[in-house]
């Protein structure tokens, strides 16, 4: 059982998809949140992240501590970029590899849901002439 | 008492980190230290929640909040 948790600068997909490989694995199942580009019709010029960085690795844990003991899984990775980002560059990055491809997809599901709900992680949307903390008022 | 903040508090209080000092009137519970921020950056009242993480754990409204703690405030999360 591997297990990865990590704030990064840049998250590269190609390594988290080698660290999720496993013999015993039939099935990796990995979800990337990229930079959309428009938000309500409205461009978006980038994205950038801020974390508590000590307390966001404690909730990753408690995550994938959850994700273990729901499904049978061989390696799980929760990776989460910070700072500046541009249009269609990877944010964040969760993966599970397990014999069978039902307990994977259903993981990571569970995995970037549940981080979306509780990690200590914001987003500030970059808009030409504007820039604005996501979620913050009602 | 350091406080320390994070995206739009952080903003709105105009510094990552504030001390409070000793004083009559400190808070002592997580509730106490919401309403006293809340009173004092009219601002805060207004997002969409506000929690406090004690020792980088979220805590409840009833949690007690002592000196050597690492109190910190967590405006609405938006990872992903």
């Amino acid at each position: 059982m591997i297990k990865i948790l990590s704030i990064v600068d840049t998250i590269d997909p190609g390594t988290v998809y080698a660290a999720l490989a496993h013999p015993k694995s039939g099935g990796i199942c990995v979800f990337v949140g990229t930079v959309r580009e428009f938000t309500d019709e409205q461009q978006v010029v980038g994205l950038e992240f801020e974390t508590y960085e000590k307390m966001a690795l404690k909730e990753m844990d408690k995550i994938a501590e959850e994700a273990i003991a729901k499904w049978q899984l061989n390696n799980v990775v929760i990776q989460h970029a910070v700072g500046k980002k541009g249009v269609m560059e990877p944010v964040v990055i969760v993966g599970a590899s397990s014999a069978h491809r039902p307990e994977c997809f259903e993981a990571c599901r569970f995995l970037i849901d549940t981080l979306k709900a509780t990690v200590p992680i914001w987003k500030k949307e970059m808009f030409k002439d504007k820039s604005v903390w996501v979620s913050a008022h009602p | 008492m350091d406080i320390l903040f994070f995206g739009i508090t952080k903003d709105i209080v105009g510094a990552a980190q504030i001390q409070l000092l000793e004083e009559k009137g400190k808070p002592t519970t997580v509730a106490s230290l919401k309403s006293f921020l809340c009173q004092k950056y009219p601002e805060m009242a207004k997002l969409s929640s506000l929690a406090v993480a004690v020792n980088s754990a979220y805590a409840q409204e009833d949690t007690p909040i002592n000196n050597n703690d690492e109190v910190a405030i967590i405006p609405p999360v938006s990872g992903g």
